[in-house]
């Protein structure tokens, strides 16, 4: 197959002015991406430099100041720089008007302007980091945040300018998915993905105004002292805690639901089964955003709350559950009786089930006020966001890559490195924060550089095996460009796994630069492997 | 349904007609008020939090605003909504002279309500009546209030994140001017005029809101 014959949004138009101005929605998915990578290897290597530091007891490799900044960076970069754009921004963008059947994104230009303006902000990232870091934590609470003379302002700027396109991409995923569906195309008849970015696009435009503001009122209390925030001016540092969990629970949800949608796309097709529940999956992905926005008080346990809204808040944090636990046993019934094949897709679905499954419960023990007081600011917390976030988001993150890795450059990685790499990082993964669990537990708070000696085994073991989790998704991620190099004769075709969502049956691999070479007509559900026979186009 | 000769220019190439191109800018934007409802939803939150902790202190402060001019600025904006709403009613109709008539008052109606902000602020800022530490009027009225400078923290907030807005829609408006000036915008298509339509109703509905809760507590 000589690429010269065969037009694709990879190669036509060229040149380095059609990639970056380019309006195609497939190439600003892949701009996305690779910078969304570089920010998760630079938030990778501060978590494995805390780690380090984290080896044993005392300060044997960073100072105090110097670990305050790295675990601030490495937070903020996961979540801002990395988790809440490369989702959506990447594999949405990439897939989205795929999946629906349309030529582009509602509004191309739009969709571009995000990319600059997520880049732009990214600049006060990288300027943050150069100049010396900051040290708050990713929070950013007040009074700290406005005494701290760290660069708390290039920060929440950076953070401040991602949140527009943030709601920008949003907002273009929600016109797209309203207004640019191919005709016949019904919304019970949207592939879960789509779903799950509506859901999370719905949180993005509601719930990043309310941070921007945040932000805003952060840095005119730094310049201007307005005492909002002050109680020496009559303010009250716990509202900005009120406003930041406003947005930042509902974060956790535009991080999440993402991944449950790319879940649900691929345990049914690598089931080769109907998927189990599509409507209980496409309406827990709107519950969950909208409980989403009761809960941000169980995040302010220990900050004062009345008994009575700390009773409501942990009471309404376990409803999250109910959808959350539809999803899971949706998932679990549509493998039942299904011909899983132990792809390397599936087996990073298969470790989400396993330890999303893990990050959820703790959640509900972390929901509970009583063991909260005990629990606030350990590892426990550490360890619960990590096994939602990692656990969750960034192994399904992984999972989708490997997925629609053939999709976007028609090119096949080697999959035995990569299913070896997909183990190494759930062994990885749960050597290093399985133990923060215990840790948490026995009392251990987080964001210090040093621990009383009676904590060094278990860090010292989960030090051993965050090594092993670095290593796991750094040679994955090699082996996934690795794949893209000119001699890679591994030829995927244009539906190496047999799926039936437009994507795959409607185009070839890479796409065509208008996605679709004629408009395309759709025909069958997008799970319907009881009706339909597809045949999976890689050759084993 | 490919690209042919006969789709008019204003179509963009991933849209199958215009039908579908009006329907989703449209959906657009009100997507985007749904944000901007939020954005000011946070400083409402602000606002009602601090007025609750001194409800007699925002009583005391409010007086120090002048409340003619902000009757003033709500009549202004008001009718420039009128006007904007004209301007639309005017090209559908193939009235283009009108259409940019009324498009030409809203841009000079804003510009009138910036110049009053403009008036009012620079009272304000003359007589140290300021955010947070800024603030430093010591009149006769304010001897008995805490922390007034907390009002005038949100009032300069919100009027000011209003007032951007009024100054963002200028610059569309004078877009719009143009378009039409130019017969990009006509009966069959004005899509830009109705969406910043719906913006700059958002503008004025906020100062709705913010009128009454400035000057007119009590």
């Amino acid at each position: 197959m000589s690429e010269n014959q065969n037009i694709n949004y990879l190669n036509h138009p060229k040149g380095i002015m059609s990639w970056l101005l380019t309006l195609d929605h497939k190439r600003i998915g892949l701009m996305y991406l690779f910078s969304g990578i570089i920010f998760f290897l630079i938030g990778g290597l501060l978590a494995l430099g805390m780690r380090l530091e984290l080896a044993a007891p005392g300060n044997d490799f960073v100072s105090n100041d110097t670990y305050n900044s790295m675990y601030t960076l490495h937070g903020a970069i996961m979540i801002f720089l990395f988790i809440i754009p490369a989702i959506p921004g990447a594999l949405g963008n990439i897939l989205l008007p795929l999946m629906v059947g349309a030529k582009d994104v509602a509004f191309p230009r739009l969709n571009l302007a995000s990319f600059y303006i997520y880049s732009f902000g990214a600049l006060f990232a990288i300027y943050t980091i150069v100049n010396g870091g900051v040290d708050t934590g990713w929070t950013f609470y007040t009074p700290y945040s406005t005494q701290s003379t760290s660069n708390v302002v290039p920060m929440t700027l950076g953070i401040f300018i991602i949140g527009f396109s943030s709601i920008l991409t949003g907002l273009n995923f929600i016109a797209t998915v309203h207004k640019m569906r191919v005709p016949g195309l019904t919304w019970y008849k949207l592939p879960l993905f789509v779903w799950a970015l509506y859901g999370t696009s719905l949180v993005q435009i509601t719930a990043t105004p309310v941070l921007a503001i945040t932000m805003v009122l952060l840095i005119l209390e730094r310049f201007l002292g307005i005492g909002i925030f002050d109680p020496a001016l009559g303010g009250d540092p716990v509202l900005y805690q009120h406003f930041f969990w406003f947005y930042s629970h509902p974060a956790v949800y535009i991080m999440i639901l993402p991944a449950f949608g790319i879940i649900s796309e691929i345990i049914p097709v690598h089931s080769r089964k109907k998927v189990w529940g599509y409507k209980f999956i496409a309406y827990s992905t709107l519950s969950i955003a909208f409980i989403g926005f009761l809960v941000w008080g169980h995040h302010m346990f220990t900050s004062g709350q009345s008994v009575f809204s700390q009773i409501v808040f942990s009471f309404i944090t376990y409803f999250v559950g109910i959808p959350t636990g539809v999803k899971i046993f949706s998932w679990i019934l549509t493998m039942y009786k299904g011909q899983v094949s132990f792809t390397t897709p599936m087996i990073y679905a298969l470790s989400f089930l396993f330890l999303f499954t893990i990050g959820g419960l703790t959640g509900i023990f972390l929901g509970a006020v009583a063991l909260d007081i005990h629990l606030h600011d350990t590892y426990f917390v550490v360890a619960h966001f990590h096994y939602v976030m990692q656990g969750g988001t960034i192994i399904a993150f992984l999972a989708g890559l490997h997925h629609w890795w053939p999709k976007s450059f028609g090119k096949m990685y080697n999959q035995k490195i990569a299913s070896l790499c997909a183990l190494g990082v759930f062994i990885g993964f749960n050597g290093t924060f399985f133990p923060q669990f215990l840790l948490g537990l026995r009392g251990m708070p987080r964001r210090y550089a040093t621990y009383s000696d009676q904590f060094s085994e278990l860090h010292t073991y989960s030090t051993f095996w965050s090594t092993i989790l670095g290593l796991s998704i750094f040679i994955a991620i090699l082996n996934l460009m690795w794949s893209l190099r000119k001699s890679n004769k591994l030829n995927p075709g244009s539906n190496p796994w047999g799926a039936l969502t437009m994507e795959w049956t409607h185009t070839s691999s890479p796409p065509h630069p208008h996605n679709f070479e004629s408009d395309p007509v759709f025909t069958n559900g997008p799970y319907d492997y009881d009706k339909v026979i597809v045949e999976p186009t890689l050759k084993k | 349904m490919s690209h042919n000769s006969s789709s008019p220019d204003f179509l963009h190439h991933h849209f199958h007609d215009v039908d579908q191109q009006y329907q989703t800018s449209k959906f657009g934007m009100w997507a985007f008020i749904l944000t901007e409802v939020l954005t000011f939803g946070g400083l409402f939150v602000a606002y009602t939090v601090y007025r609750s902790w001194y409800p007699e202190m925002f009583y005391d402060a409010h007086l120090l605003l002048d409340v003619q001019k902000g009757m003033l600025n709500t009549i202004v904006l008001i009718s420039s909504s009128l006007t904007m709403a004209l301007a639309i009613w005017a090209i559908q109709k193939k009235n283009k002279k009108l259409s940019l008539w009324m498009l030409v008052i809203t841009w000079v109606l804003a510009l009138g309500f910036l110049g009053i902000k403009y008036l009012e602020y620079s009272h304000k800022f003359e007589v140290g009546q300021l955010p947070g530490i800024f603030y430093s009027y010591m009149g006769p009225e304010v001897v008995n209030i805490d922390n007034p400078h907390i009002f005038f923290g949100i009032y300069f907030i919100m009027t000011g994140l209003h007032g951007l807005h009024v100054a963002i829609g200028m610059g569309l408006i004078a877009w719009l001017i143009y378009l039409t000036k130019k017969d990009k915008l006509h009966s069959e298509y004005y899509t830009p005029m109705e969406t910043v339509g719906i913006f700059w109703h958002l503008v004025d509905l906020i100062w709705i809101y913010l009128f009454p809760l400035f000057y007119l507590i009590g």
